[in-house]
């Protein structure tokens, strides 16, 4: 009974582990606009929020103007 | 030090900085590693107009991710940098990068006259006794 069990665990590990991976993955490369102010305060932006969706096109806009695209 | 110095200084320092300008409130530039300028200056006042209008308040650094890269822009009073990296940049390093190379070029000092040298103070006459 154990000898069955245990690929059945370990195959159940391993996807845990790789959802874990592929969502700290995409997480972190999210695209997002951090604004920080005179008085200390921040405020960051993450794709989907209306702010962001105008600010990400004139950040790339940017980024393409510097690599000459 | 020189805008032009200030700038080389920072890509030497990081390796993360692709490009960067030092520019003004008007947009006038000061300083840059980019052969043609004006488009990356003018995206990033764009940028930075957005940026205003998403919320009040004096603005100082602006960061912006991408998947590609991110933008970073750092202002003093009247006077900016700008400079784009590739993604998932170290974001404090950059930012303390470009706030040096901001710094360093707000001090260039202005050209002046040399200032004459001080004089050396005179020697004490020996008193008189002293050839008695």
């Amino acid at each position: 009974m154990r000898r069955r069990l245990l690929p059945l665990l370990a195959l159940l590990g391993a996807w845990a582990a790789g959802i874990a991976l592929l969502r700290r993955t995409t997480g972190r490369r999210r695209e997002r606009v951090d604004l920080y102010f005179e008085d200390g305060s921040m405020q960051s932006l993450s794709n989907g929020a209306p702010e962001a969706a105008r600010l990400l096109p004139l950040a790339r806009a940017a980024l393409d103007a510097a690599r000459g695209g | 030090m020189t805008a032009e110095q200030a700038l080389a200084d920072l890509t030497e320092i990081s390796s993360q900085v692709e490009a960067a300008a030092l520019f003004d409130a008007n947009g006038t530039v000061a300083a840059s590693t980019l052969a043609e300028s004006e488009p990356f200056v003018r995206a990033v006042q764009d940028l930075l107009a957005a940026a205003a209008e998403a919320r009040q308040g004096s603005l100082n650094q602006l960061e912006a991710s991408t998947l590609t890269g991110s933008v970073f822009v750092v202002r003093d009073g009247d006077s900016y940098i700008a400079a784009t990296t590739g993604p998932e940049p170290t974001v404090a390093l950059v930012f303390y990068d470009l706030k040096t190379a901001l710094r360093a070029a707000a001090l260039e000092p202005a050209p002046k006259k040399a200032a004459p040298r001080p004089r050396a103070p005179k020697k004490k006459q020996e008193a008189d006794g002293d050839a008695a």
